[in-house]
């Protein structure tokens, strides 16, 4: 990591994959030992509503788990960067679904990388994977662990059943790390 | 041992695997439902006992049930869950029966809701049973740490033969941490359960009961007098708790348990920047209540601030502690509402401006 704590929101709709985006950058940190807390909201949610997480990640320990004040903002759809914009910090990084954003007027003290994850991942031929995008282009905006380290931690959480899943969504992290730096 | 990122809930399943338990008894509740989720799976591959209950009033009573069988047992709950629970409690801390009671805090009263609180404070500490009853309870503030005592909470509830109960709001049982489930953790020497009815009187030559009815005045004084004895044994053995900040004798100390003190400790690290110095008592046990740490504190503190997710349940045990000797400040969020750092730091100075 190339700082000493990052502090992130991921918002989007309920069935977006916000939960998981937050756990595995989560799993990755503890994989290269450092501190991290994930926390989900937990209210009446239901698919289609709204879904947040928070994740800090830290070289020091960490004390109050709650995040006031986020370094990044992840807002999979419009009603999450409405929600969550005021959180993100002067100077801080918003990451936003443009395809589900309408007209935007962004705030200008902060570095906005509005990426179409949705039709990146329609193109890659799976919609869920939309997240993994995201989180690619969380990964080429702030560089805060390499694609490798992600990588890993798919081999490590999707088993199973779940195993087949491993190649398309490390083409999703892909395909989002380029859409960052393009 | 390598840490692994765990849900606090499920964390806490783990550990009472690890602990020993041989039987778990629940009803869901949010926002503890991964605990008994995880275990309904996890259990059966250890050859050991999980049911989900009718309703919290049969659980606690399945585990009466079982404990008094000489099984180690565990139920988890949430807040108005636990008050269902409670005349289950007062009659195994009667009989005499160890368990172990996890409670997921969340915001009441009634049902209330289901964000993390800490309103159960007097629950825990006055207890929502009848008689003259204790139960020796803890309030951890990290994942590592709950893991630990609920590992450990086994042995004592066995040592004393008495509940105990392990409190954590909803935000520790949701939140995900890296934490090393294989940490050794302190073990008691417990005597063999031969009071435990296990079906052997025959063996036995004696014939074991168990009950928490005592009709001769007199016989129940003497009962009450031997579990008054137990508690006092917890008051001199068990109480536990943190300092922080504390060499600088500052003249302001918080006092905070839980989630709540985490956030204070963020507090305190922002106020140091500021060059402020205020130093933490942590009550890590609820009862017994960290006494000690209020008799070694400096003449020159002045001020107890009390912050809770409540609103001043453990105020009172602080004015007891403080028996007089400071000035008694609080600051608390309720019914789900987590506070942020700043609103503790703007409390701190608030007090600093009046003392002026």
């Amino acid at each position: 990591m190339n700082k000493t704590t990052e502090k992130l929101i991921v918002a989007g709709f309920g069935g977006q994959g916000v939960m998981l985006l937050g756990q595995i950058i989560s799993y990755t940190a503890t994989e290269a030992s450092l501190n991290t807390v994930w926390i989900p909201s937990y209210g009446p949610e239901t698919r289609g509503g709204t879904a947040n997480c928070s994740v800090i990640v830290s070289k020091e320990s960490i004390n109050s788990p709650v995040v006031s004040e986020c370094d990044t903002l992840i807002a999979l759809n419009e009603p999450s960067l409405k929600k969550f914009e005021s959180k993100v910090r002067q100077g801080g990084t918003i990451i936003v679904n443009a395809g589900l954003v309408k007209e935007y007027s962004y705030r200008d003290d902060v570095t906005v990388y509005p990426v179409d994850a949705s039709k990146i991942a329609l193109e890659i031929g799976n919609l869920k994977t939309v997240n993994m995008v995201a989180l690619g282009v969380y990964l080429g905006a702030t560089g805060l662990f390499t694609s490798d380290a992600i990588e890993k931690t798919f081999e490590k959480i999707f088993t199973g059943s779940k195993e087949k899943l491993i190649d398309i969504n490390k083409q999703a992290l892909k395909s989002g790390i380029e859409a960052a730096q393009a | 041992m390598a840490k692994v990122l765990m849900k606090g809930n499920e964390a806490m399943a783990l550990a009472a695997i690890k602990g020993g338990c041989d039987a778990f008894f629940g009803y869901p509740i949010t926002p503890q439902n991964e605990l008994p989720e995880y275990l309904s799976y996890h259990m059966e591959q250890y050859g050991r006992v999980f049911v989900q209950a009718e309703s919290e009033v049969a659980a606690i009573n399945m585990v009466y049930g079982a404990a008094g069988s000489g099984a180690r047992v565990l139920t988890s709950s949430s807040s108005p869950g636990i008050a269902l629970k409670q005349e289950g409690i007062s009659y195994m801390v009667g009989s005499e029966l160890p368990g172990v009671i996890i409670n997921v805090m969340r915001g009441g009263p009634g049902l209330g809701g289901i964000q993390p609180s800490q309103a159960d404070y007097n629950q825990i500490t006055r207890t929502g049973g009848n008689g003259d009853m204790k139960v020796l309870s803890f309030a951890p503030e990290n994942l590592q740490e709950t893991v630990n005592i609920v590992k450990e909470s086994f042995a004592l509830a066995d040592y004393y033969r008495n509940p105990v109960m392990i409190a954590v709001d909803g935000l520790l049982g949701q939140m995900m941490e890296p934490v090393d489930m294989d940490q050794p953790v302190e073990t008691r020497e417990v005597p063999p359960k031969d009071w435990a009815a296990t079906g052997e009187a025959a063996k036995r030559g004696k014939r074991n009961t168990i009950v928490s009815l005592h009709l001769d005045p007199y016989k129940l004084e003497e009962h009450n007098l031997n579990l008054q004895a137990k508690y006092t044994k917890m008051i001199e053995n068990e109480q536990r708790y943190e300092l922080i900040n504390m060499d600088s004798e500052p003249e302001i100390v918080l006092v905070a348990y839980g989630s709540m003190a985490r956030i204070a400790r963020s507090a305190i690290d922002a106020l140091k920047d500021e060059g402020i110095e205020v130093g933490m008592i942590r009550p890590i046990s609820l009862f017994p209540y960290p006494q000690k740490a209020f008799d070694a504190l400096s003449e020159k503190t002045k001020t107890l601030l009390t912050l809770e997710m409540s609103l001043g349940q453990m105020l009172q045990d602080v004015r007891l502690a403080s028996n007089g000797k400071h000035r008694i400040e609080f600051f608390g969020r309720t019914g789900g509402v987590v506070p942020e750092t700043d609103e503790i730091v703007s409390k701190v100075k608030a007090i600093m401006k009046e003392a002026v």
